[in-house]
């Protein structure tokens, strides 16, 4: 035990120079596990959002349905097969059907994908409850960037159209009954949400749909003949590695500020091996061996890393604590990534990252703090002494 | 040996290879030392004396011939026993103090100790005692750049007598003090030669620490070229 204490008392008797290299290695920490929780928040955030609007428990595709090809909506709906429509009755599945249509607003033409929904459904947490209109008129419901693209508000009259099933365009008027604010982008840009039964009315496409949503705790997923289940980590993909690259990019980040805290540690380091040689001729002279004194010395470095974790948690926790409850408020631009984000990111923070980030500075520092110590393998006692290296 | 004998060497060489010359820092030096002695190696600069000390004190090896300290051959040691030997037996006391600068005066005192692995109250007793010897229990709490060239010394004496080694090696002890302080540090120096019993041996050309001596052996170019008994002379006048 008399290294470790050895080491705590040198590291703490020189004094500012051993506080400036704990506090940018303490930066070094705070922003690491401060950023990989801003990514971590992110994707669950992200994830989080889009089960509870989309993706439900994983989605039956027809067997054409590609949403990424809106040229192949016009083949991708079918009858619900009686195993999905048994789910869709005990409120476990709902169904949505996808065609291509073209809206009129303010006198422009713009394409749309017309969604029919069931508005009774609660799978999602699309607001489907308003277009459940007893009058006779035709309710649609839009996002609010879809209504800030088209200029339309709640109450307006639009007229949509369609192609039906016998490829004959058909139109109605239809009013915009609400506005609903949502982080998914996907839900809304482009989109116009219309009663199921309706539309498939219209498009002479009775029980049809392009897609069934089925609920998150949904233990058994039957196989349906011409219907293809996505899971949740299929659909997730993009998603996954969107925020894998956006954390990518972020490593260069940690890589700069662990190198600048390395740096100041290795020439710390280096320096006090070259300062201090006649201190360890005298260490030898008294009996330390020359291992000890690399031992000593290696752990004065690494030591550095020790008290950098325990100053990162005396400033870092109250920090990221205050992050995590408050947010990160994003900027209007952030929109533009095409990911569920919201206004705020809230960070989340997991043991294993803090444990992890610790464990990884530490073992860093330790080997920068050895690196410049193997020259003390070849000091001799009498060169030490007179303050010479061998 | 004889059970007396605490340093005995024979045909002691060090030659020390530069380039293409070697020098003869020692040449068969023939010495023998027996506890409680007060002797001192005194001679020109380059004539071996602190060579000779860092051999017998383990520091370094020699390069034929024997040297052997406290029954134990110095050029059959390995690193680790040359350390430890150092550890027990040992104390060195330096021109330049070599005190720890980070650490207090009880700290640096206690230093040795600690590298023996004696307990915290074992370590405490000794540290005290030590520094009571040298009349600096009360600075106990300084650091060494709080202290004056002689009572620097002073601690660097408590750290080399704390262990109670059987030989305390002082290359030039007093090159860095003045008169007053040199007097003080030889009188503490020879008070704990008579009290304790142990060997000192010094490396001097400092005529204060030469009227000090029992033995003083002259060093000329890495002979032996006098080896003789001492009556010291401690100049009464010059002290204080």
């Amino acid at each position: 035990m008399i290294i470790p204490k050895l080491a705590l008392r040198n590291l703490l008797g020189a004094g500012i120079r051993t506080w400036l290299n704990v506090i940018v290695l303490s930066f070094a920490f705070v922003t690491i596990v401060w950023t990989q929780g801003l990514y971590r928040g992110m994707s669950r955030q992200v994830v989080h959002a889009t089960v509870e609007a989309e993706y439900g428990g994983g989605q039956y595709w027809q067997e054409n349905y590609d949403p990424l090809d809106p040229l192949s909506l016009e083949d991708a709906h079918s009858v619900i097969p009686e195993s999905l429509n048994s789910l869709i009755k005990n409120n476990q599945a709902t169904p949505i059907l996808v065609i291509q249509g073209t809206i009129y607003p303010n006198g422009r033409i713009q394409p749309v994908l017309i969604k029919g929904i069931d508005p009774q459904q609660k799978i999602l947490s699309i607001p489907s409850y308003f277009l459940n209109t007893e009058e006779e008129e035709f309710p649609a419901l839009i996002g609010t960037r879809m209504a800030k693209s088209t200029g339309l508000k709640i109450g307006d009259e639009i007229t949509i159209r369609w192609r039906d099933a016998n490829n004959t365009f058909d139109a109605r008027d239809v009013r915009i009954v609400q506005i609903m604010n949502t982080t998914v982008q996907s839900i809304d840009q482009g989109q116009i949400w219309v009663p199921l039964n309706m539309i498939q009315a219209l498009t002479l496409m009775e029980n049809e749909a392009s897609l069934i949503v089925v609920e998150k705790e949904l233990k058994t997923i039957p196989e349906v003949s011409g219907w293809e289940f996505k899971t949740l980590h299929f659909l997730h993909t993009d998603i996954r590695e969107m925020v894998k690259t956006k954390s990518s990019g972020a490593m260069v980040m940690y890589f700069i500020l662990i190198f600048l805290a390395m740096l100041a540690i290795f020439d710390t380091q280096v320096l006090s091996i070259f300062r201090r040689r006649k201190e360890m001729g005298t260490l030898m002279a008294m009996g330390m061996t020359r291992l000890k004194i690399i031992q000593l010395i290696t752990l004065e470095g690494a030591l550095h890393g020790v008290l950098a974790a325990i100053v990162a948690a005396a400033y870092g926790i109250p920090l990221l604590t205050l992050f995590a409850s408050k947010g990160w408020a994003l900027p209007g631009s952030m929109d533009d990534w095409g990911i569920a984000l919201g206004e705020k990111i809230f960070p989340a923070y997991s043991a294993g990252l803090v444990l992890g980030t610790t464990v990884l500075v530490l073992i860093i520092t330790t080997i920068v703090s050895f690196l410049p110590t193997r020259k003390i393998a070849k000091l001799e006692p009498t060169d030490a002494l007179r303050g010479r290296m061998s | 040996m004889d059970n007396s004998r605490v340093i005995e060497t024979k045909d002691l060489v060090k030659i020390y290879v530069m380039g293409e010359y070697k020098i003869w820092a020692l040449n068969k030096v023939n010495l023998n030392f027996r506890k409680a002695e007060f002797a001192g190696l005194v001679g020109p600069s380059g004539s071996g004396k602190t060579t000779l000390l860092n051999i017998v004190g383990s520091l370094d090896s020699p390069t034929e011939g024997s040297a052997i300290v406290l029954g134990e051959k110095i050029e059959d040691m390995t690193h680790k026993q040359a350390a430890a030997l150092r550890n027990r037996h040992i104390g060195f006391i330096f021109q330049t103090f070599n005190l720890l600068p980070v650490y207090t005066v009880y700290e640096n005192v206690e230093f040795p100790l600690l590298l023996m692995g004696l307990s915290h109250e074992e370590r405490k007793k000794m540290t005290m005692d030590a520094l009571d010897w040298v009349g600096l229990a009360d600075r106990s709490k300084s650091k060494p750049a709080q202290l004056s060239g002689g009572q620097s010394q002073r601690v660097a004496i408590a750290r080399a007598v704390v262990k109670n080694p059987a030989i305390i090696l002082a290359d030039e002890p007093t090159a860095n003090l003045d008169a007053e302080n040199s007097y003080h540090i030889l009188d503490t120096m020879e008070r704990l030669n008579k009290n304790l019993g142990t060997t000192f041996i010094f490396a001097t050309h400092d005529e204060k620490v030469i009227r000090y001596l029992r033995r003083k052996i002259t060093l000329i170019d890495g002979k032996v070229a006098r080896d003789e008994e001492m009556t010291p002379q401690k100049p009464a006048g010059e002290k204080q």
